[in-house]
């Protein structure tokens, strides 16, 4: 019954030859080559990737995994030494039978220097340590060193490198040059040019990973002045990945500017919502309030990236008219507010009163597996007739689906929604309007914009909206449970391509609002008289047997980048 | 006022452009070419010579402000250049400098290209004119003095109509 799991779409990349260098003593075996970051060709392993592999931290500013190399902040400079040669090209041998390292004269660059057999990299010599110290004074010169006031400070690499290499005391006695503070860049950042290190991580990422060419170093030496051409707004829909790749505090997010200090935050691993692509990404939040989200790495998703408008879309977590309360309404006539168990009592003796076929369900493509699956069994119980409410728009080449619905997937495994999510609305608003759809249990939909309108939606008997923010629907409905945000409990998606990804609570819910699962769980064991888990793992292994799409998984399993099924054709 | 380019200067832009194998390597060139007809390169010059080449405006934008010879505006009349590289610093060039600037009113201590408000006069800093032996050296215009005195630059500048 299980059919196979694979962790990774791609098959496994041919073995690659490997060679022996030595970091600090150690030696490794690491490949000859590496995947080129843009193209994924092999390209010769360099000294920093060798340093990596043998868990050596190499300081670096300029240098990015995932960017080209550029080789301009030379904080990472490192002596080494290579096998010596005698005149007959043959290795020169030390007494013990072991080759003669010839120690080279001069440093390199490990972020641009290629390793060769027995090469030995120093990282720990007096030198290496005068190199960093010195190149760290360089770089502070004309800095504005405004470390209370930036809001990098905490995630500062300048402050980090500074801990370890920096001086007590400055040198420079002469003016600083004075660049411009406060730019608007565009329409998200603001750029303080005194604190940019010329690193050009944002120039390399704009112009080769976003595919938009438009920033640039203008002026000469030291008045080098990171911009964008003049009166052209660094505008595309990933700008704010440049702010986390900026090693210092001269690119700052507009929406996170001097509204939390970094290290108040607490970050919880989560994923965006906000299209199928289900970027992985970190929450930063503080006393029950979220203040950012940024890109988690996850090569077989988001590499280290999200869009702008993902990261941005959370202000609606917080909003002042969220639903708190568990309301029995007579609408039109009022209504008040009651407990989770009189709601679950009176929604379950309504649905076990009804008449087989006679209730529906609209499940929003926004909930969790979990949530979607307690639902449909349900609907199996009840023989229901079932849909999702589809949101398809223009997704681009990078990142963006068109499918902006996070869990479109996990509406179609579990059998809420048919392979053409929204395709039954229609059939469930003619039953309404028939009289032969009786009750209605809507999550995380306004019915009323997507063809059930408020008309029909006044003909029937039982209406039931769980919702997170009021809308008509939940204006109409009999019964409305105060739904949570996928910030506020733990959970699974299914993304555009298969991937499963877990995703843990970072705040806790507004008011008496609780996790869908929570209620659903009583409402599935009052209806089919089965519980059948007792926490959100339990629910998922349980899913993980029922659902063939996901035999095999188990929420352990998931780990913290998720797992890709294969799924139905 | 839209920009455009005289039929013999983008001609001469097509042929210095058919002299690499890639379109961009002609970008100083042109810059070049651009500043010699119109005697500065504006903008709009930017944004015509990035879209000839098929940049994004800033590429050039960047090579516009990386070499000082480049003007983002108009000169003066008269263009006058002091050396500051070591030896005329060392031969009084620093001085001549301060000097030249007082007499025409301008600050000395202001990076680039510095003009008098009637336009009559240029005063620019520069780097290395390559003739070290005879410091301090300047130049008016296109001709070129060497052992440049306080009262050599009054002569100079005053035979500039
Ligand atoms: S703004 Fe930041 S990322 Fe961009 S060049 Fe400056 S320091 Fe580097
Ligand atoms: S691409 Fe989709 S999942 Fe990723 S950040 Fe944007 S909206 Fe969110
Ligand atoms: S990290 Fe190697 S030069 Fe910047
Ligand atoms: S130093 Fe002035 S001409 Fe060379």
């Amino acid at each position: 019954m299980s059919a196979p799991v694979a962790t990774e779409p791609k098959p496994a990349p041919p073995a690659v030859e490997t060679l022996k260098v030595k970091v600090d003593g150690l030696e490794i075996a690491v490949p000859k080559t590496m995947p080129d970051p843009l193209t994924g060709k092999p390209v010769p392993t360099t000294m920093i990737q060798a340093c990596t592999l043998a868990r050596t931290d190499v300081p670096h500013y300029c240098y990015h995994p995932k960017l080209p190399v550029a080789g301009n902040c030379r904080m990472c400079l490192v002596e080494f030494g290579t096998p010596a040669m005698g005149p007959d090209r043959k290795p020169v041998l030390n007494p013990d039978g072991t080759p003669k390292i010839a120690k080279s004269p001069r440093p390199a660059i490990a972020c641009a220097t290629p390793i060769s057999p027995g090469m030995e990299i120093y990282t720990t010599t007096p030198g290496v340590k005068a190199m960093r110290e010195g190149v760290l004074e360089f770089l502070l010169i004309n800095h504005p060193l405004d470390c209370p006031i930036c809001d990098q400070a905490g995630e500062c690499k300048l402050q980090e490198y500074s801990v370890d290499y920096g001086q007590a005391t400055s040198r420079f006695v002469e003016p600083k040059v004075h660049k411009p503070k406060q730019v608007d860049l565009g329409p998200r950042i603001v750029l303080d040019d005194e604190r940019c290190i010329l690193c050009t991580r944002c120039i390399r990422f704009t112009k080769d990973i976003a595919g938009d060419d438009a920033l640039g170093i203008v002026n000469r030496g030291s008045y080098n002045t990171l911009s964008a051409y003049p009166g052209k707004a660094f505008d595309n829909n990933y700008t704010l990945n440049t702010v986390d790749l900026c090693p210092v505090g001269a690119l700052t997010s507009k929406d996170f500017r001097f509204q939390m200090r970094v290290w108040f935050l607490k970050e919880t691993k989560s994923v965006c919502t906000s299209c199928a692509t289900g970027c992985n990404i970190v929450i930063g939040a503080r006393e029950e309030k979220v203040y950012r989200y940024e890109p988690r790495e996850n090569d077989a998703v988001n590499s280290s990236w999200m869009c702008d408008s993902g990261r941005l879309n959370y202000k609606w977590i917080g909003a002042e008219n969220r639903l708190t309360e568990i309301r029995r309404q007579n609408p039109g006539a009022g209504g008040e507010k009651i407990t989770w168990t009189t709601a679950a009592k009176e929604i379950a003796d309504r649905l076990l009163a009804a008449k087989p076929g006679t209730v529906a369900i609209v499940a929003s493509a926004r909930q969790t597996n979990e949530e979607l699956f307690l639902l449909s069994q349900l609907a199996k119980k009840l023989n229901a007739l079932t849909d999702s409410v589809p949101r398809i728009q223009i997704g681009d080449k990078l990142l963006l689906s068109a499918d902006r619905n996070p869990n479109s997937n996990g509406a179609k495994l579990t059998g809420i929604a048919p392979a053409q999510l929204g395709s039954n609305l229609r059939k469930i608003a003619e039953g309404i309007g028939k009289g032969t759809i009786k009750t209605l249990l809507v999550f995380g939909e306004d019915v009323t914009r997507h063809g059930i309108g408020a008309d029909l939606l006044a003909k029937l008997d039982t209406l039931v909206a769980s919702e997170i923010l009021p809308n008509q629907t939940t204006k109409l409905a009999h019964y409305v449970l105060p739904g949570c945000a996928h910030a506020e409990k733990r959970g699974t998606f299914t993304n555009g391509k298969g991937r499963v990804q877990k995703f843990m609570k970072a705040v806790e819910p507004r008011g008496d609002a609780r996790p869908e699962g929570e209620f659903l769980h009583e409402l599935v064991a009052a209806v089919n008289g089965n519980p059948g888990f007792t926490s959100i793992e339990g629910l998922f292994n349980w899913m993980a047997r029922e659902i063939p799409a996901f035999n095999g998984l188990t929420w352990g399993g998931l780990g913290d980048t998720g797992v890709t099924i294969v799924l139905p054709s | 006022m839209a920009f455009s380019v005289p039929a013999n200067l983008e001609a001469e832009i097509t042929e210095l452009i058919s002299h690499y194998p890639q379109k961009r390597s002609a970008s100083l060139m042109i810059l070049h070419a651009v500043q010699e007809h119109f005697g500065w390169i504006s903008q709009e010059a930017v944004e015509w010579i990035a879209a000839r080449l098929e940049l994004q405006p800033i590429n050039v934008y960047e090579l516009v402000t990386f070499y000082p010879m480049f003007r983002r505006e108009p000169a003066g009349k008269h263009v006058v250049k002091v050396c500051r590289t070591l030896s005329c610093a060392l031969g009084g060039s620093h001085e001549l400098h301060g000097h030249v600037c007082q007499k025409l009113g301008l600050d000395a201590h202001a990076h680039g290209l510095q003009t008098t408000a009637d336009g009559k006069f240029s005063v620019e800093f520069v780097e290395c004119l390559a003739s070290c032996g005879t410091a301090p050296v300047m130049m008016c215009n296109e001709d070129f003095h060497q052992a440049v005195t306080a009262a050599k630059a009054d002569e100079i500048l005053g035979k500039c109509a």
